[in-house]
This record gives structure tokens, sequence and C-alpha cells, in this order.
């Protein structure tokens, strides 16, 4: 019977997860939209669709873990989960994508345009006389009024180094999930996103000491909203992973995952790996040059 | 073992559950491509009306019906409708249905996911459409949602951009998992290069699908910031640019021009052998041209934008490299033409529609290989030639092959043959109003009337006048299909397995109507 569940690829028969995720998001969006246009009832629905999206994320993944632990996924659906999570992440590449092409567009297009380089010195000469080129800028209309950029070397640098240090415990406790060490796994996870929840503090820090001493919002021109942009869908999802570390953790604590058959590590492990990668991209072109 | 096996086996071959919430909870890819298919078809008529208040108001000069500001809503969510909510879950729809059964396979790879992939549209379709409703109306900058007059609508703004990421989400969760079933659930000997040319197509257009939804929904956010959250994307006193959200939007719009048309290449690719008598004439130049199309359609986004302003370096490689797409489409063209050559051909309803996609979508491929040369796009640019160009390609061309399509598989899905003589007339009272619609609009912009207007001038009336009365005999044409598919449903001739004469693929292996279930163990392909 066990040989047979093996050579047979798992299908589900019925689920109710993904009509209450519709919901969810249906509910969740009205209410933001709602919310958005001024509103007073907006942030009720908002917080109801929120709340059932959370629910329906544990129930359908803890259904998923059930079955897995049961034993009744083979190595060919494994397989489709891995593919599924990569190509997953070529989305998320693509969606960070964007944000930094509207960033190099607005450094090396849009405002040497605007400061008259090219054949656009009309566009200097007659809409915005006086206005030179230079980074940081919150463009020609002075937009959300002077501020002071985010440098480099102070926390940032310090969450570069938290960061890809917990690349380096995340894979140490993948090495002892192998070896079957599952002391290792524990203690190096729990250090993983122990860094992980670090940054985003320290993230949130920085956030506040930009508000309040360097006057740099989503409002000051185009430097605060690439900056809060690429910073903010970062910082989200380094929380979203690092609560995917806390969840891989605690299964590891109930004794989940074998020394070869282990995905969700993996998947986890690839995610974080990612946003990591994201972030050395931030570092290099938000914060330093 | 074997007492074990046989109830376990017994216990997956169970029918479908009644009611409602078999459709609902379903995780079966027969079920959710009947979902898909039939959510298109319903749209195809929401898309239509709003296309026929726009082709009422324009069968005459002045204004008759409707105010300019709902004409200028009902252009933006026709397009919206009919591209996310008609023609890409249309597509859809057949690759749930058809790709499991053409890589012998016994479901889609990941079948609660794609449940979800299905039942996020009625809700996206939903907060779309209800805008029309809200104070200030729906949107009404066209369906590319140009800043800065998209982010002039009234309370519509934020549940229209939730709309289009809610549709995103959809197709990208579809996509995800088309290409894992691809990669990853065909059955011992099926090759990657033995895989019939829809499978392909769809694989190709996953991929696209993947790489642009993304950056449509970033740009889309960018938009909803901007209106907000006091950002500067868009706007050029904070340093930022309106050509920009152009240039994110058309990276996105352009690869969605070939996620339509690749799903279609690839169900003509699968009707013209069948009616040629005749494999397909150089399947492996088809995959390489796919791939290749694939490939430059993200190179050529910006011949949306040759009058904006861009550098002459940039007018000129977007020129080039779009028309370096026709190497690659002309392969295809020329390898179906072929495939006829010197077959038996006959002409049933799914030939019909295949036959005349491939006219029909040449018209349009010219059309547009005209405007891909910047210089004379000046002149083109955002008059009516444009749109007689895309609907050339998207109506004759996507959609015919989705009807060709539908009316080659229905006898797989229902298990009866559809009526062939409503069938031919569906299609020839199709092909006659479809170019009475769109062909006198090549003239109407040639002479320069613009896009996007209730109004203009007499000159025009006459070209207008036809092209409403063909927009109102095509849609109502479209009530002939309704009809040929409920009748093919309820009842009509047993279809055999096989269904045609020479089909090939593994579909016609499994008996008409396909079983709920079909390759629980997977078929030996040669």
């Amino acid at each position: 019977m066990a040989a047979h569940a093996q050579d047979k690829y798992y299908l589900p028969h019925g689920t109710s997860w993904p009509i209450l995720g519709s919901i969810a998001l249906f509910t969740l969006l009205g209410g933001a939209s709602v919310w958005l246009n001024g509103g007073s009832v907006g942030q009720w629905p908002l917080l109801a669709g929120l709340l059932l999206l959370f629910y329906m994320m544990f129930r359908w993944f803890g259904q998923v873990i059930g079955e897995s632990e049961a034993g009744q996924y083979n190595l060919q659906v494994d397989r489709s989960f891995r593919m599924g999570m990569g190509w997953f992440i070529f989305s998320e590449v693509m969606f960070f994508a964007v944000f930094f092409g509207a960033l190099f567009y607005a450094r090396q297009l849009s405002l040497p345009w605007l400061g008259g380089q090219g054949t656009d010195i009309w566009t200097n000469l007659m809409l915005w006389p006086g206005f030179e080129n230079e980074w940081p800028s919150n463009g020609p209309g002075n937009i959300g009024g002077d501020f002071r950029s985010m440098g480099a070397w102070g926390i940032p640098a310090l969450n570069t180094a938290i960061l890809l240090s917990s690349g380096v415990t995340l894979t140490i406790a993948h090495h002892g999930l192998k070896a079957n060490h599952r002391g290792q796994v524990t203690l190096w996870l729990a250090a993983t996103f122990l860094l992980g929840f670090l940054f985003i503090g320290l993230q949130a820090y920085e956030y506040a000491h930009a508000f309040n001493e360097l006057n740099l919002t989503f409002g000051s021109g185009i430097y605060g909203t690439t900056f809060f942009m690429l910073t903010g869908f970062h910082g989200l999802h380094v929380t979203i992973g690092a609560i995917m570390l806390t969840v891989i953790w605690l299964r590891v604590l109930r004794g989940h995952f074998t020394p070869d058959r282990h995905f969700a590590f993996e998947g986890v492990a690839w995610y974080w790996h990612f946003v990591d990668v994201v972030w050395l991209g931030l570092f290099i072109f938000v914060y330093w040059l | 073992m074997s007492a074990t096996t046989h109830a376990h086996t017994h216990d997956h071959d169970h029918g479908p559950p009644k009611g409602l919430m078999r459709w609902v909870t379903t995780t079966n890819h027969k079920d959710i491509g009947t979902l898909y298919l039939i959510f298109a078809l319903v749209m195809l008529f929401v898309g239509g009306g709003m296309a026929l208040v726009v082709r009422a108001e324009l069968f005459q000069p002045g204004i008759q019906f409707v105010n300019p500001d709902f004409f200028n809503q009902m252009t933006t969510i026709h397009a919206l409708v009919m591209v996310f909510g008609m023609i890409m879950p249309a597509f859809a729809g057949f690759a749930n249905w058809m790709i499991p059964m053409m890589i012998g396979a016994p479901d889609m790879a990941l079948p609660r996911l794609n449940n979800w992939s299905f039942w996020l549209l009625p809700f996206a379709a939903t907060m779309l459409i209800g805008t029309i409703f809200m104070p200030g109306g729906g949107p009404a900058a066209g369906w590319t949602l140009y800043p800065p007059l998209s982010l002039q609508a009234g309370d519509s703004f934020p549940f229209s951009i939730f709309a289009i990421h809610l549709l995103g989400i959809s197709s990208i969760m579809a996509s995800i998992n088309i290409i894992v079933t691809i990669l990853n659930m065909r059955a011992p000997g099926m090759t990657l290069m033995k895989m019939p040319l829809f499978v392909w197509t769809w694989l190709i257009t996953a991929y696209l699908l993947i790489g642009a939804m993304p950056v449509l929904a970033g740009g889309v956010t960018m938009l909803l910031t901007d209106q907000f959250f006091g950002t500067s994307f868009f706007q050029a006193a904070g340093g930022g640019d309106p050509v920009l959200y152009q240039h994110i939007f058309w990276f996105f719009g352009h690869p969605e021009v070939y996620i339509i048309i690749l799903p279609a290449f690839g169900i003509i690719s699968q009707i013209i052998p069948t009616f040629s008598r005749k494999p397909l004439f150089g399947y492996d130049s088809m995959v390489y041209a796919t791939a290749a199309i694939g490939f430059l359609s993200y190179i050529v986004w910006a011949h949306h934008m040759f009058t904006v302003g861009m550098p002459l370096a940039g007018e000129l490689f977007f020129m080039l490299s779009t028309m370096l797409i026709s190497v690659p489409t002309g392969v295809k063209i020329f390898n179906w033409l072929s495939t006829m050559w010197r077959g038996s051909l006959t002409f049933e309803t799914p030939m019909l529609f295949a036959v005349g996609f491939l006219f029909m979508f040449s018209i349009g491929g010219f059309t547009g290989l005209m405007m891909a040369l910047a210089p004379v796009d000046f002149q083109y640019h955002d008059t009516y030639f444009i749109v007689a160009h895309f609907h050339y390609v998207l109506v004759p061309g996507a959609l015919f092959a989705a009807l060709g399509g539908a009316y080659y598989w229905l006898p797989k899905w229902t298990g009866h043959m559809y009526d062939e003589t409503l069938g031919k007339w569906h299609f020839w009272l199709s092909t006659i109003f479809v170019n009475l619609l769109f062909f006198p609009q090549h003239f109407l912009g040639l002479a320069g009337m613009p896009r996007r207007i209730p109004d203009y001038a007499t000159q025009f009336a006459d070209w207008n006048m036809w092209s409403s009365i063909g927009g109102f005999g095509f849609g109502l044409s479209q009530l002939l299909f309704v009809w040929v598919v409920i009748k093919c449903a309820r009842g009509g001739a047993r279809a055999t397995a096989r269904v045609w004469d020479q089909p090939n693929g593994l579909e016609w292996t499994v008996p008409s109507p396909a079983p709920y279930h079909t390759f629980e163990q997977a078929p030996d392909v040669k």
C-alpha cells in the first residue's frame, strides 16, 4: 500500500481554501479601496479580509503539511513544488526589476533630460530653467522640500552584514539537516530568523530617522519615492521570509523533515537567498552609488 | 495488496460530486477548464455589449446615446474585460482541458492552486465592472491607464487598480501551474520535442506571463502610490516622468500581445494537420519560431511609443527589432500553408475557422508591419488604423482560433457532435461581419479619424455606419455559437473516441466524452 501511494501522483479531491482566499482578497482590497478614497469604514473590511486571508493560509498550509507528513507526496509531487517555488521567485524577480528599472530610468534618463541634457534642452529652458541634474534629487519642483539622503555606511552597511550572515547561518542549518544533526538545525535556523527580525527592526529605526531627522519621506520627489518603494517592498519580503523561517523552525522542533526530503525548508531557503540578493542590489544602487 | 489496491482505485475513480459546490471546490482540470471557458463566454458578451455601446454611438456623427465620459468608460472597460476576462481565460480553459490529456498526465501539477487561479477571476471581474456604478464612473483613460489622465478618475481608481492586481495574481498562478505541469507531468516517452504544438505554445506563453505580469503589477502599484501616497514616479516636478509609465506598461503590454496570440497559434497548429490529413509541416521550426517570438516580444515594447518623443537611437532599435518578429511569424504562416499543400483537405467548421484565421491574422500582421516603421507610424498613431490592426489580430485572429478550437474539441468534451450546418453558418456570418466591422476602420484611420472619440467629422460618417452594422451583425452571430454549444452539450450524434478522420495526439485515444479522470496510468508514448 505504501509503495502504491508512492508511485501515484497525489491528487486532492475538492478544496475550500481557494474560494475562501478569493473572498478574503476581495474583501481586503475592496476595504482598502474605500479607505484610500477617504471612506470612514474601509479599514474594517480591510482588517476582516486580512484575518480571513491569514486563516486561509494557515489552514491550507496546515493541510499540505499534514499530507506531506503522512507520506502522500512522492518524488514527482516534490519536484512540482520545487519548480513551482522556482517560478514564483522568478515572478518576484520581475516585480523588483520594475522598481529598479524606475530608479535607473530616473537617474539615467528623466533627471538628465529635465536638466537639459542632449536634445531636450528646451524642456529645461522652457519648463524648469535653472534646474541641474544631480543625485539625490527631489526633482525641479523641489517636491517635499529640502531633505538629506540616507548614507550607506551606517545602519545599511550593518544590515548588509546581518543579511549576509543570515545566509551563512541558514546554510549551516541546511547542512545540519542533511547530516541529520537536529540540534545544529534548531540552533542555526533560530539564529537565521533572529537576524532577519533584527534587520527589520533596524530598518524601522532607519525609517524613523529618515522621517524625523532627514525630512525624507515618500513625498521627497523621485529619491524618496524610489528609496521607500524599493526598501519598503524589500522589507515586506524580509518580514514574510522571516515568518516563513520561523514556521520552518517550529516544524523542525516538531520533528518534521528528513535528511533527503525537506522541500519546505529548501523553498524557504531559496526565498531567503533571493531576498538577500535583492538587498545587495539595493545596497549598491539605492544607498551606495 | 490487490484487495487494497482495488479499494484504493475504486475510491479514486468516483465521478464528480453533485451540486453547486462541485464547481466551487473542484480540483479537477476538466471542471476548471469548463469553468474558465464558460466564464470567458460570458465575458465575451459583457465586453461585446460594451463594444456595441461604442459602435451604436459611432453609428452617426454627433452625440446620440451616451455622454462622452461614459463612452470613454466603455472603450476602457471593454478592452480590459476582453483582454483579461475573455481571451486569456478562454485560452487558460483550453490549457486546463487539453494539456494534461495531450501529455498523458492525470491532472494539472498543482490542482488546488488551479482552483484558485480560476476563482479569483469572477471576483476580479466583479470589482472591475462594478466601478461603472461608482461616483465618477469607471476608469475612462483607456485600457493602458496612462498617467496623468488615469489619475483623474473618481472613486473607481483604487478598485480598478486592485482588480488588475487580482487578475495578475490569477494569471501568474495559472502560468506557474502550466509550466510545472508541462515540465514535470509528461508521460514516459513524451519528450519535449514530441509535445503537441499547443503544449509548446502554452509553455512559452506561461513563461511570458510570469515575466510580464509582475511588471504590470509594479506599474499600476506606482500609479496607486502616486495617487495616494505622494510618490513622484510619473511626475516631472519630482524628477519622475509620465513616459516611464508607458515604458513599464508596454514592457508588459507587448509580451501580452504574444501571450494572447501564441495559444491561438497552438490551436491552429492542432487543427490544420487534422483536416489536411498530414503531419504538421516543419514541427521543429515551429517550436523554434515560437521561442524566438517569445524572446523578441521582450525587446520591442517601445514601438507603441514612437510618437512620445524618444531618442532617435531608440526609434531605430525598436523599429528594427519589431520588424524582425515578422520572420518567425512568417515561418509559422508558411508552415501552415505547407501543411495544407497537397493535403486531402476537408472544411469542417474548425478548419474553416483555422483558414479564416490564416487569412485575417495575416492582414493584421501586415498592418502591424506597416506600423512598425517609425516614420510611417507618426501618421497612423492613435488613429482608427491601429484600432483596425489590433482588432484584426485579436478577433479574426485570437478569437477565431478559440472558436475553432472549441468546435474542434467540443465532441471530446461533450461526447456529442456539434451541429455542422449551424457551425458553418456561424463561421460565415462571423467572417462577413467581422470584415465589415473592422476593414473600413483601416480607411477611417488612414483618413485621419482618431481613436477613442465619441464624435467625429461628417466625412467619416459612411464607413462608421458600415462598421457599426458589422459590429451588431458580428455580435448577434455569436448568439448562434451559444446555441450550438448548448445544443451540443445536451445531445446530438455520439462522437467516437477519435472524432475526426485522422487526428493526432493522446486526447483522441480516450473516450468521448473524456472520463472525469484520464491517464491515471501514464500511457506509453512511442
